[in-house]
């Protein structure tokens, strides 16, 4: 049996080295393949109609005209008469023709008569929400006496905080192709569960789940919009049926995209924080609301307030409110970037009416975290690294001149524990190896850090090992969410080799005479422990495997991790900012990120995680905003030219320091997607804070609201 | 996008006579980096779209005795990287370097800079440029944190282009072809804010083709352009101002000031320029002016903050254009 640990750190030799990514070149020369590229004999292109208005009711859809458009082979109706629609984009028809062109002329001369009704589209106005039964309390929560230690604190801060619904702007828009044919339904899939959309599929088209074939290269970003087999491709196996079997192609377009496919909920909170004189705080007090969507937007008690969860008095009271967009998806680290940025807005502003520095409000309540040396720690890290005690001032008394640097603080958590994941290893007579997992690589890394896990185990490089994954086929891997891939991924390819590899040590233990245990495998030879000079090379063992091949499995179960993998994360980041405070204008100096994340397999896909999740938060912290018109109902800023994200020249300099000190390596692995993502809006919103010397209350901080922000200062 | 024919003269006249005296029937193709977004979008739908850009008398830059010829399909990046315009006219090139996507600057052109329809997020969602629902504009009532501060009856949204304030700024001309003949306009009366719906934002008429730009010499003109962007990267600014200083000693002989992204229109301050004649550009100077320029602003619900920054903007450009 082989124990299955991690090597201790001096003996790694492919695990923790920042391997290139194995697809890298294939990506950056364009030949790595996303379902938009893929191209069948005989395929067929689809195109949507969707409803312009938020609120309606389908009288009555012609599609005659359409049918009879040229190159159409098949027209779904997927609104039909009488049909509530509750939000504009929603689905309405689907066309499939020889053309795209053809296609999205033909769902042009759809007729649909709609019965306009009434919308709400805007969820901070509370009292009109109200008064159209559209605000659901979702109940309080209460710990301890808040009101008695509001009473008894010796200062009591009050905030208001603000940040929108964004949208998850896959730079690949969601879609896929898919051909029904007669014994098979071949699924080109853009999605983060490869093992599980096919079903998800086929319960939609009410077929057996094993007829669903799922297939999938890369994928331009999902960052959790893209779990689920969607309506578009349920619509698009009709359409492919109904044409015969012929594939169709089907994508959103951009619009539609930013409309529909994925958002996440906004928060407005009313907080009240007391504090006893030396900056322990004693009480939380929240009022908050949001929404989802048309389903409301839930938070659960739990969230506020964020990481200082043991805070002896806390009332927790949150209101979900439904509007007529569509629903809310995950969004890498759902709601917890938010609820970071509540809440570190209000400790921030409580040591600033004390007159205190941030820094050391933050230490002193640590000890309400759930790991507050580790936060202590990386507070102190952090605070060394952005030059916290050279550089910090009290709020506003920075430069004399228009312009203001600032720094601020976020603090952030997230679990990250391993999925449920099965490996198969194929060692074969020739030396080659294979590994199979039904997992995806959603451009994070996930391909390599695979690798590196086998050719460790293996005692190979990471070009020796064939991996396959994004087929159903292959052995079941979990969905890529909740930053469980790669501890489920790493902890399930370790097994499975090391198993392999076991078998591999019985059959070659005979010809060098010693017992299986007596073998191991390093730098692409089977050699004797302790007497290098008994060896085969990599090549010379696999013959003796004899005719077939070697199989082995190994598994991931969260239940039960081992010494593999473990969760709980926690992460500090300060930023720097400069603000023109004659043109409110924002521009990030240095971001610092310190994250803790168990053991790295891959220091440099490690730290593109980072630079990639601050770089979102940096989006939502200055630019990024759904803005929703309550006049037409429209996301009227639903393309790139106003819906704003950040360009190279936004981004500042970002430092990432990863914690990796010993007792974090022994946790094992421990997902980083998402933690990275959370501290960073608060951070940048401190920062302004500590620049311009007041609150701006809202994120993203563009240049009206600071300067409205300025204005009310001097007011 | 609908389908089109589509056709790819090479001469002016040829370009000319497959024009129509309609606007919606034909469009023409510069550099295509608006056009084709609006077709994708539907808002516009031609039936035939003539390609100019193998036209070559369209293109080039030339000193001449009556100062800059600019042919209308020189792309940004030409005159980013021509040295007549570097030499005497910093207010374009400030403009031009605003417009940061490659892609853009490799493909956009002059003349499509100032013939580009509105970014007014209403009419880009189909609701048409005035936005006017039963005959009264959306926009008072709706979205308008980047609409107009001087409206111009209802024409809220703003002119779009970074070229428009510099060239009127610096006194420009535009040449506009037809198969009857040629005219000529000042550049600020080529934008103008549409009464009606349908009506363009510029004076071009659907039979002609702008061909070129002439400025004239700016020798000893001190001229800048400030942009006030929202971020860094490829993007509208919120408020630009572009100012021509004509100097005598260190005093203003005469001064134009140009606010762009402030009106249907840009919006030249008048009364602030005559105010600065006889002045020396100070600091106190520069802010007053900025004050001045926008006496009369009428902000909507949303974008009061344009006032102050079109106010820093012109200061900005003025301490600019006299800085050495
Ligand atoms: C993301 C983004 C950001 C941008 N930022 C800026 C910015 O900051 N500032 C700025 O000024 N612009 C900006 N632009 C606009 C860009 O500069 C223009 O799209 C470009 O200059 C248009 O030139 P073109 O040659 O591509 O025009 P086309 O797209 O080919 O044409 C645009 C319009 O002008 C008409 N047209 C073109 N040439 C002529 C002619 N010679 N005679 C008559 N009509 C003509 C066309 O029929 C069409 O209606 C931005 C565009 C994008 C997409």
């Amino acid at each position: 049996m082989a124990e299955y640990r991690w090597p201790p750190v001096n003996q790694r030799r492919v695990i923790g080295r920042p391997v290139n990514r194995v697809d890298g070149l294939v990506k950056v020369t364009g030949r790595a393949t996303y379902s938009s590229d893929v191209r069948r004999p005989g395929m067929l292109y689809a195109a949507l109609l969707t409803c312009p208005y938020a609120h309606a009711r389908v009288r009555s859809i012609d599609v005659s005209e359409a049918e009879r458009s040229p190159g159409v082979r098949a027209v779904q109706v997927l609104a039909p008469a009488g049909t509530e629609i509750n939000w504009a984009g929603a689905d309405v028809a689907m066309v499939a023709a020889e053309t795209e062109e053809q296609a999205r002329d033909a769902v042009r001369k759809i007729k649909v008569d709609y019965e306009v009704l009434p919308h709400l589209v805007k969820e901070f106005d509370l009292s009109r929400a109200q008064a159209m039964n559209r605000a659901k309390p979702s109940g309080e929560a209460v710990t301890g006496d808040p009101d008695q230690a509001l009473k008894e604190a010796d200062v009591v801060f009050e905030g208001e905080y603000t940040i929108p619904v964004i949208t998850h702007s896959c730079l690949q828009p969601h879609g896929q192709v898919v051909a029904w044919g007669e014994k098979e339904i071949e699924f080109f899939a853009n999605t983060q569960a490869v093992s599980t959309v096919g079903a998800d599929l086929a319960k939609a088209l009410e077929v057996p789940a094993e007829i669903v074939h799922v297939q999938q290269h890369s994928v331009g970003g999902a960052y959790g919009s893209k779990f689920q087999a969607e309506s578009w491709a349920a619509a698009a196996a009709r359409l492919s049926k109904a044409a015969g079997g012929r594939p169709v192609w089907f994508h959103l377009d951009r619009r539609t995209e930013l409309e529909v496919a994925g958002c996440r909920p906004s928060y407005r909170a009313r907080i009240k924080i007391g504090a006893k004189k030396d900056g322990t705080i004693t009480v939380w007090d929240s009022q908050s609301w949001a929404t989802g969507g048309f389903t409301g937007g839930g938070l659960s008690a739990n969230l506020l307030p964020f990481v200082f969860v043991k805070i002896p008095n806390k009332r927790f009271n949150h209101t979900a409110v439904s509007v007529n967009t569509a629903p809310a998806r995950a969004w890498r680290a759902p709601n917890f970037p938010q609820v970071a940025f509540l809440t570190c807005a209000a400790l921030e502003d409580l040591a600033a009416q004390m007159k205190m520095d941030p820094l050391e409000l933050f230490l002193k309540n640590v000890q309400y975290t759930d790991r507050p040396e580790v936060y202590a720690w990386q507070l102190k890290k952090a605070a060394e690294l952005i030059e916290w005690q050279k550089k910090w001032h009290p709020r506003g008394q920075g430069e004399k001149g228009p312009v203001k640097t600032g720094l601020g603080i976020g603090i952030g958590t997230w679990g990250g524990l391993g999925h449920a994941a099965q490996c198969r290893t194929r060692i074969h007579p020739d030396g080659t190896v294979e590994i199979e997992l039904g997992s995806q690589d959603l451009g994070t890394g996930t391909r390599t850090v695979i690798c590196q896990v086998a050719a460790e185990s293996l005692g190979l490089r990471v070009g020796d090992i064939r991996l396959k994954i994004g087929d159903n086929r292959y052995p079941v891997a979990g969905a890529s969410g909740g930053s469980t891939t790669v501890g489920g991924v790493s902890a399930a390819t370790r097994r499975s080799t090391l198993n392999a590899l076991d078998e591999l040590f019985k059959r070659v233990a005979p010809s060098l005479g010693v017992s299986p245990d007596q073998l191991e495998a390093v730098d692409g030879r089977i050699r004797v422990k302790g007497d290098p000079s008994k060896s085969l090379s990599w090549k010379e063992a696999c013959q003796k495997i004899g005719n077939s091949p070697i199989e082995a499995m190994g598994a991931n179960d969260p239940k039960s991790p081992g010494g593999l993998i473990s969760g709980g994360v926690g992460g500090v980041q300060m930023a720097e900012v400069r603000v023109d405070t004659e043109t409110g204008q924002v521009r990030l100096n240095k971001l610092v990120i310190v994250q803790d994340c168990g053991m790295i397999i891959n220091p440099k896909t490690a730290e593109s995680q980072c630079y990639g999740a601050a770089t979102m938060s940096i989006c939502a912290a200055l630019m990024e905003e759904r803005i929703m018109d309550q006049l037409t109902g429209r996301f009227i800023n639903a393309a790139y030219d106003f819906y704003r994200i950040a360009s190279i020249m936004d981004v500042g300099e970002i430092v990432v320091h990863l914690d990796n000190r010993p007792e974090h390596d022994a946790r094992g692995v421990i997902g980083l997607g998402e933690p990275p993502v959370v501290p960073t809006i608060a951070a940048i919103s401190n920062a302004v804070a500590n620049a311009i010397g007041v609150r701006v209350p809202e994120v993203p901080i563009t240049p009206d609201r600071v300067l409205a922000a300025l204005a009310r200062r001097k007011a | 996008m609908q389908s089109f024919e589509y056709a790819s003269p090479t001469t002016l006249q040829e370009a000319l006579s497959l024009l129509s005296t309609q606007w919606g029937e034909v469009d023409i193709l510069a550099g295509g980096t608006d056009l084709l977004a609006l077709m994708k979008d539907y808002i516009h739908t031609p039936k035939r779209v003539v390609n100019i850009k193998g036209i070559k008398e369209l293109g080039g830059i030339q000193q001449t005795s009556a100062g800059l010829r600019i042919g209308a399909i020189v792309t940004i990046r030409e005159l980013l990287e021509n040295e007549l315009v570097q030499k005497e006219y910093p207010a374009l090139i400030q403009a031009a370097r605003g417009i940061r996507g490659m892609q853009l600057r490799n493909m956009g052109t002059i003349g499509g800079d100032l013939c580009q329809r509105p970014r007014c997020w209403y009419f880009r969602n189909g609701f048409g440029l005035l936005a006017l629902k039963d005959g009264k504009s959306l926009i008072p009532d709706g979205e308008n944190r980047y609409h107009a501060i001087f409206p111009q009856g209802q024409a809220y949204f703003v002119s779009a282009s970074s070229f428009g304030p510099p060239l009127i700024a610096l006194g420009a001309r535009v040449k506009l072809a037809s198969t009857g003949g040629t005219r000529e306009l000042p550049v600020e009366q080529f934008f103008v804010a549409p009464q009606r719906e349908g009506e363009r934002e510029i004076a071009l008429k659907p039979n002609e083709i702008l061909t070129e730009i002439l400025v004239p010499p700016a020798k000893g003109v001190r001229n800048a352009t400030y942009e006030i962007r929202p971020d860094e990267g490829v993007n509208w600014p919120l408020v630009t101002a572009s100012v021509a200083l004509r100097m005598e000693g260190n005093r203003v002989a005469s001064a134009r000031i140009v606010m762009g992204h402030v009106g249907p229109t840009p919006v030249q301050a008048v009364k602030a320029a005559a105010w600065l004649k006889g002045k020396q550009i100070t600091e106190a100077v520069a802010e007053e002016a900025g004050r001045r320029a926008v006496e009369g602003a009428k902000p909507l619900s949303q974008n009061g903050y344009k006032v102050q920054l079109a106010q820093v903007a012109v200061k900005r450009a003025l301490l600019a254009a006299v800085a050495k």
